[in-house]
């Protein structure tokens, strides 16, 4: 299975960035709290405490509002295109929310807020994440798919 | 209060992650394929989120507290065990095999599309369970 080419996007994709760093900036700021989906997601289904859900429900809420908010404004909805088909989408949802757990946190928590703080569990984690997506990536396109 | 700026949050959040390209599972797999159709955008992404996050935690940290919440609640864990490093690379597995990470799923409900709807019941039901095992092993209840 190999890819299609995407395009090169500097400036946007250093734009989203900016405000994927704002959000975790602001929750610091209001909640006192670092911004990872996994905890997020986590505590929502799990529910930690009482009357911890709402903020979490809304938080969610807002997150998918935002790619709806860039559609109204620029009247297009930014492309999300699935290349793989539905038995690697189950699989591979399944496994990154095992994998997210045990790991405590993902992309955003450890790649984003707690690179940030110069956290050593952080860079780990996000080392070992980084190699092992490109690891899969490259086995599945070029040794399986080849 | 808490709703209206957790919303804001989310909305900043995801509104980044669509703007970012990390909304697209085709683009983040071409980030990690360098040995085919490479797309180097995401570096961008986690440059601007870093460094962002790097100044302005530094600024927010300086306040006492917090606007809602009366202290700050940072990680405290600084274990670098087999349990970080087995369940990041766990992961990553699941990142490769689907291209979804939980934060870029999430936004991209937005597009309605049934492929992202079933990322995210898969992601929910593994977080249920992997939580559930947790739970058992450290002696709590499974929902605790």
């Amino acid at each position: 299975m190999t890819g299609f080419e995407t395009e090169f996007t500097p400036l946007q994709s250093l734009a989203g960035g900016v405000l994927i760093g704002l959000s975790a900036v602001l929750l610091m700021f209001f909640q006192g709290r670092v911004m990872g989906a996994t905890g997020i997601l986590s505590g929502l289904i799990a529910g930690t405490a009482p009357g911890d859900r709402g903020w979490r429900a809304a938080m969610v809420a807002g997150m998918i509002a935002g790619p709806l908010l860039v559609m109204a404004l620029s009247g297009q909805m930014p492309a999300v295109d699935v290349p793989v088909g539905w038995p690697m989408i189950l699989i591979g949802g399944f496994v990154v929310g095992i994998g997210v757990t045990f790991g405590s946190g993902c992309t955003s928590g450890h790649g984003v807020c707690g690179n940030a703080r110069l956290s050593p569990r952080s860079m780990v984690a996000t080392v070992t994440f980084m190699a092992a997506c490109g690891i899969t990536v490259y086995v599945i396109r070029h040794v399986l798919g080849g | 209060m808490r709703l209206l700026s957790a919303f804001i949050v989310g909305m900043v959040f995801g509104t980044g992650i669509a703007i970012s390209g990390m909304i697209n599972p085709a683009k983040v797999l071409n980030f990690f394929d360098i040995a085919g159709t490479w797309d180097p955008s995401l570096i961008f992404v986690m440059g601007g989120a870093l460094m962002t996050t790097f100044i302005g935690y530094r600024l927010v940290l300086r306040r006492d507290a917090p606007v809602i919440e009366e202290t700050f609640q940072l990680p405290l864990a600084r274990d670098i065990d087999a349990r970080l490093i087995g369940g990041s690379a766990v992961f990553g597995l699941g990142w490769g095999i689907a291209g979804f990470c939980p934060g870029a799923a999430v936004p991209a409900l937005g597009s309605g599309k049934w492929e992202v709807a079933l990322f995210v019941a898969a992601l929910l039901a593994g977080l249920w369970v992997a939580r559930a095992i947790r739970d058992r092993q450290t002696g709590k209840g499974a929902l605790a």
